[in-house]
């Protein structure tokens, strides 16, 4: 590379939560040292989450791509890329057999409308000059110089929608919350209780790029008229709390926080709360109570929460990537927001794109894509060419489509239609080997485990919901279980009190709309996917086995018999069926039946 | 800023101290902050987070979020309850031990995935978790 190159490098490691966890911590220090030893003056930061999850740990220098980097590859990085200007052909991202230097050429990135994550994996999250940089800012700069009800006629133009999961219309919400005449006093409040199993996305904008968050409650502060800002995130995102808590320091610090900010007259700041581990606390009105320090409980909403909501007072509740659309769209305006999308569905939408999907990761798409591409195009079909079976969009309020669904588009309205829902962005790929009364019993567990317990079609419905399921996996239902978890499921989606428990039937519903055969089967007592224990049965192919003892020694029910060298056998009375067997045998030697 | 005690967050901190929720200690932040320790009690309760028992000297915490589940996450479970004999959410009388199940830790592509004690033990196996566990005891 040439000086001027060199100086202008910068090698960044992606740092969010996944990429700490596969070691990229260590990566960095790795390449500190090595810097260190050449004497080489080049800055190593550690960034959000890139996204692609299913490689880390991940290093881009510039717009090179390097995957799977381990900490002893840091000397070679440094002394081929940054000193020389050479590619490290074995650490680029492969797939197919190509290899792929860039990040805009590679698959997964390149059917992907990043706005929202942008910055996320670009710049280092605990600097502000860097957000600054890169144009932070400059669009509160711009709101403060127009009037607020302006603010709220871009917002209502553009067409943004509420991204956690209601897809209310946030201009609209905006409006009602500034017009209430219930009391002077308003608050915002940003919701990052990202409860849902197999969501990430709010927890990676805010260790990512917290400034976005912040700037968009700023804008949206002014817009409303309140000088008081809360944003409430789920205590098992420790990481977001700490970039949050200095990303705020760092904005009082500049005057983009607090008095008279800049010069506008206008005062705002911004208070953190911690969840508590509660998953309801994501309802408005039990986030409400949870702040205000009581049980996170919802109440009945006759009023709406843009006239009674924080202490009663009127009050605008948005998600995390609803607040941080904001910026976007004061900067470019409402037309370019609204240019992408569908009808009624405008701008991008970001997934966690997991389960039984080869690149497992966080995608922002443009609204309107259909689920066949983002799963098959981006995520890279499945896992082990495996056969698609469904896929699961709005966390446990959603529902499980199938593959005649997959070319419905991205869309608040078509996902409803089908029975799932948009949520808040978790996006589940299931594969033939995922038994769906599972499924459905996962998620159903996971909402009566949370159901706050105030009323009863919630409580007591999902939980006999709960005991039918057990049926159905025990392999002991008949037909009229069948119709009584159809009935009950109906009864709790039109009786209970909030939102939790008005969609927790949503997983069973969808899964006896698009799987009935797989409840029937199991009524005739099969698991087609060969998942539940209580249908299965581990055996010994007597020809395969060479004895070779290895299940013999892992079986932890001593259920194995069989003397070395001869073919064993599973004593089945003994067997628990964890499948230890099948997964230890070198010779394909155990079967599952 | 509204003037108003943060219950929530002042158990968070109580529990940051001590681990977890001591009775005297809350009987002294009810005296102290005029809130009835009933009341103290049914928020300390109600969410998960806290913990009215002193913590296990290890705690092995398995994540069931979708994408951990789809991938085998329940037989982990099942599998480290077998080998501790508790179930999730219990200790081992010796105080060695706690399991835990958490709904997500947000690292979906290193599914199944175990942590103890901080430390992430990603695709794991009811083969492999056997052994893990014997280095922490």
């Amino acid at each position: 590379m040439s000086n001027k190159a060199l100086k202008e490098t910068v090698i960044s490691v992606a740092g969010g939560t996944c990429g700490l966890a596969s070691g990229a911590g260590k990566v960095r220090e790795a390449f500190a040292a090595e810097l260190g030893q050449r004497e080489l003056n080049i800055p190593c930061i550690l960034t959000g989450c890139k996204g692609f999850c299913a490689v880390e740990p991940i290093v881009t220098i510039g717009d090179i791509f390097y995957c799977r980097v381990k900490p002893e590859d840091a000397g070679r990085i440094i002394d081929e890329t940054v000193i020389k200007g050479n590619l490290v052909e074995d650490l680029l991202f492969e797939s197919e057999g190509n290899r792929f230097s860039t990040v805009d050429t590679i698959p997964f990135y390149k059917d992907q409308k990043r706005w929202l994550l942008e910055l996320t994996g670009k710049i280092d999250p605990t600097s502000i000059d860097d957000y600054i940089r890169e144009g932070g800012y400059e669009s509160l700069k711009k709101a403060l110089a127009m009037e607020p009800e302006q603010i709220i006629e871009a917002i209502k133009k553009s067409g943004l929608r509420g991204r956690g999961g209601g897809g209310f219309p946030t201009g609209r919400k905006w409006e009602s919350c500034r017009n209430s005449t219930y009391s002077e006093t308003r608050y915002i409040i940003c919701n990052a209780d990202e409860g849902d199993p197999g969501c990430f996305q709010d927890r990676s904008i805010l260790e990512g790029n917290p400034h976005l968050v912040i700037e968009g409650m700023v804008i949206g502060g002014y817009a409303v008229g309140t000088g008081e800002g809360y944003i409430y995130v789920r205590a098992e995102y420790p990481l977001a709390v700490k970039h949050l808590e200095i990303a705020l320091q760092q904005a009082r610090e500049k005057g983009f926080l607090g008095k008279n900010i800049l010069d506008s007259g206008f005062d705002f700041d911004i208070t953190i709360v911690r969840g508590a581990g509660a998953f309801v606390c994501g309802e408005s009105s039990a986030l409400f109570a949870s702040v205000e320090g009581r049980l996170g409980e919802p109440r009945v909403k006759h009023i709406h929460g843009t006239d009674k909501g924080l202490w009663d007072k009127p009050t605008t509740l948005n998600n995390v990537k609803t607040w941080a659309s904001v910026p976007l769209i004061i900067k470019k305006g409402a037309d370019w927001f609204a240019s992408v999308g569908t009808e009624t569905s405008k701008g991008t939408m970001i997934f966690s794109l997991v389960g039984k999907v080869k690149n497992t990761g966080l995608v922002e798409v443009p609204m309107g894509i259909t689920l066949r591409e983002l799963i098959f195009n981006i995520g890279g079909g499945i896992l082990g060419d495996k056969r698609f079976k469904a896929v699961q969009t709005g966390g446990p309020s959603g529902g499980c489509l199938p593959e005649s669904c997959l070319d419905l588009p991205v869309d608040y309205e078509a996902l409803t239609d089908a029975g799932s829902m948009m949520g808040s962005g978790g996006m589940v790929v299931m594969d033939e080997d995922t038994c769906m009364v599972q499924v459905a019993r996962y998620f159903l567990a996971f909402t009566q485990e949370e159901s706050c317990g105030k009323c009863s079609p919630c409580s007591e419905g999902t939980y006999l919901m709960l005991k039918i399921l057990d049926k159905f996996i025990a392999g002991k239902a008949d037909e009229e279980d069948l119709k009584n978890l159809e009935e009950i499921s109906r009864m709790v989606k039109e009786t209970a009190l909030c939102g939790l428990g008005k969609s927790a039937p949503n997983p069973v519903l969808t899964t006896l709309r698009y799987f009935r055969d797989e409840y029937l089967a199991h009524i005739e007592g099969k698991c087609p996917a060969g998942v539940c224990p209580a249908l299965i049965r581990y055996e010994i192919d007597p020809e395969k086995c060479t004895g070779c003892n290895l299940c013999f020694q892992n079986c932890p029910q001593d259920a194995i018999e069989g003397e070395k060298k001869q073919p064993h056998k599973i004593i089945q009375d003994k067997c628990i069926k964890c499948g230890i067997c099948l997964e230890v045998c070198k010779f394909d030697a155990v079967l599952k039946q | 800023m509204h003037d108003y005690i943060n219950l929530i967050g002042v158990l968070q901190e109580t529990q940051e101290e001590c681990g977890y929720l001591r009775k005297d200690r809350l009987e002294e932040l009810s005296a102290k902050l005029e809130i009835p320790l009933s009341r103290i009690y049914s928020v300390a309760t109600y969410y998960k987070s806290f913990s009215l028992i002193p913590p296990a000297k290890h705690t092995v915490t398995v994540c069931m979020g979708t994408a951990c589940y789809v991938r085998g996450a329940p037989r982990i479970v099942e599998r480290i309850s077998q080998i501790l004999n508790i179930r999730p959410g219990e200790t081992t009388p010796d105080s060695m031990f706690k399991l835990e199940t958490v709904n997500c830790l947000g690292a979906c592509a290193l599914g199944p995935l175990v942590v103890i004690d901080g430390e992430y033990y990603g695709e794991m196996s009811p083969q492999k978790i056997g052994g893990i566990i014997n280095n922490y005891r």
